[in-house]
């Protein structure tokens, strides 16, 4: 029988959304015993969270002063002994599973499946390669412990259970190395939606022309309650910071509403917005590659139409 | 002497687009231009960097492949690496044998650095720099937008979900790059000819005593699932209208 470790990825306080959308990976498999591993310097209100998602059969967690920052290098050897006795370990296609996860695989000898989007039993999977341009399924012999990262964007979040799963506490005996050090992180602090769960996200690309104007897409995604992202273009000429970024190498999301201005549609941005529900592209160029994914397409001028929305949109409110 | 390691993957260049075979066997290879991983050029830019500020002595670019690799790494030596290491296998790769072999080649040069690209653009796995750091038992700086050689240690700014991360690590260190790193140098006619002089070692994977296994096999390959055909409208109104009429705004 399968059984799942699910590495919880969260900020001291709060779980984050996309441990529920693993387990939903996890669940896809007939049978799995899920499990979630809780890293923190105090895992009380993680380690609850965890316990209500729907499916958890157990929460394991570990204290170490250390873990209030999540390092790859301190939570893998302490991960990797958790894992014994787990057919699969799995962790979030997020930068801090992407991080980490690799490093646990190399310590358990076993390969990984990266991105998963699809588990079709507990040894084969779909995952996308070369930018999503295609899909591939593998598959791997059922003896071999499994490592995974699983693509957030192709699952929803499990709900939660009426009965708590029990919470236990583990003592890995692995040291925490000490040759990493958490020195700062600098967060653009807003208080819009996070762009990886939003159900909205309003995306400016290059023809933005300035960080100034993408004021605008700021000013409309508040009326719209929606995140703010950006194209790679946009991020490379200093419009936009890095953590906004969608796209291939940037963030892979799955809103119910996309709205993408002056973005081209390079392959690597289509790339992060696939899954989104209904993509809404405008664009001065009646060519460009982002109309032939985007479900309502409107040619014209950007400066213009985005007050016209934002004003139509306050109408009707 | 203080030595960095650069691992440069032979890949199908980042402007071809892709097509999956009729039969779902692979995806059609043949014939399309192929390049370095642009993140494992990224990776070799910064250890030359690092080496022309006087903090590294030589750069070695390492490419595990068919023979065709010496291709790219011809390339990487005329951009500036002082020699290179061709592990030459015709076998699938994976991840954690990439890792092996990088593991192998860091007990033998001991370089202070190991720089990778933090993804190939064709598997795109993301595992091979993180593998290599725990098989080494060193610390691992991933997608790295800024870097910072300080003595024994290297200050880090990773590119992350929530922002922009800097990790402190003590040397030797894995580290993997982002996209905003820096820009790759051009390469020159007169790099190209002086790169034919450098040296490219030839080596198996059995000499560096690893077997290469396919663990994970491809069972099939298909075109990602197409979106449905959408609809033009003419203005900023009708756009509202359609959004409204699904319930979006």
């Amino acid at each position: 029988m399968a059984k799942v470790l699910i590495v919880a990825e969260h900020d001291g306080n709060k779980l984050n959304p996309a441990t529920a959308k693993c387990v939903a990976c996890a669940s896809q498999i007939a049978g799995a015993e899920i499990s979630i591993a809780v890293f923190a310097a105090d895992p009380t209100a993680v380690a609850a969270q965890a316990a209500a998602l729907q499916g958890v059969a157990r929460v394991h967690t570990v204290t170490h002063a250390l873990h209030a920052q999540p390092l790859a290098a301190t939570i893998a050897p302490q991960l990797a002994e958790l894992a014994a006795g787990h057919s699969h370990v799995f962790g979030p296609s997020t930068t801090f599973g992407k991080d980490l996860m690799p490093r646990v695989a190399a310590l358990l000898s076993a390969p990984q499946i990266s991105d998963v989007m699809a588990a079709e039993s507990a040894t084969r999977f779909k995952r996308p390669i070369y930018a999503g341009n295609a899909i591939i399924t593998v598959e791997v012999p059922a003896d071999r412990q499994i490592v995974a990262t699983v693509r957030v964007a192709s699952y929803q979040p499990v709900a939660t259970q009426a009965t708590a799963a029990p919470i236990v506490a583990a003592n890995p005996a692995a040291a925490v190395p000490t040759h990493t050090r958490f020195v700062s992180v600098t967060a653009a602090r807003s208080d819009r939606p996070d762009l990886q769960t939003a159900a909205k996200v309003v995306s400016g690309g290059r023809a933005l022309g300035s960080a100034e104007s993408f004021q605008i897409l700021y000013s409309l995604a508040d009326k719209l309650g929606a995140a703010v992202g950006a194209s790679r273009a946009a991020v490379d000429a200093g419009y936009a910071a890095n953590d906004m970024q969608v796209g291939q190498t940037g963030k892979i999301i799955a809103p119910e509403l996309y709205l993408a201005f002056g973005i081209s549609g390079a392959i690597q941005h289509l790339t992060g917005i696939k899954d989104a529900r209904t993509i809404v592209a405008i664009n001065k160029d009646a060519e460009a590659p982002i109309f032939e994914v985007a479900d309502i397409g409107l040619v014209g001028d950007l400066f213009q139409i985005v007050p016209e929305i934002e004003k139509l949109i306050a109408q009707s409110n | 002497m203080k030595r960095i390691l650069v691992s440069i993957k032979r890949v199908v260049d980042y402007n071809v687009r892709i097509r999956v075979k009729p039969d779902g066997s692979g995806v059609i290879t043949d014939g399309v231009k192929m390049s370095i991983n642009p993140f494992d050029e990224i990776a070799l830019e910064e250890a030359l960097r690092i080496k022309e500020k006087g903090l590294a002595e030589e750069v070695v670019a390492v490419s595990i492949g068919p023979a065709d690799c010496q291709q790219q790494l011809r390339t990487a030596l005329a951009m500036g690496a002082d020699r290179a290491i061709h592990v030459q296998t015709d076998a699938i790769i994976e991840p954690l044998t990439a890792a092996q072999v990088l593991k192998a080649l860091a007990d033998r040069e001991q370089p202070m650095l190991a720089i990778l690209g933090k993804q190939a653009i064709d598997d795109d796995c993301s595992q091979t720099g993180q593998m290599l750091a725990a098989l080494w038992q060193r610390p691992q700086a991933t997608f790295a937008s800024k870097v910072e050689v300080d003595g024994d240690k290297v200050r880090v700014t990773r590119e992350v979900d929530a922002g922009l991360e800097t990790l402190e690590v003590d040397l030797p260190a894995v580290i993997t790059t982002d996209l905003r790193l820096n820009e790759p140098r051009y390469v020159k006619l007169p790099d190209i000819m002086k790169a034919k002089k450098k040296p490219l070692d030839t080596v198996d994977p059995a000499t560096l005593g690893v077997t290469p296994v396919e663990v994970v096999k491809a069972v099939h390959f298909e075109p990602p699932a197409a979106r449905s055909k959408g609809i033009m409208v003419k203005d900023a109104q009708e756009l509202v209208a359609a959004l409204r009429s699904k319930g979006l705004v």
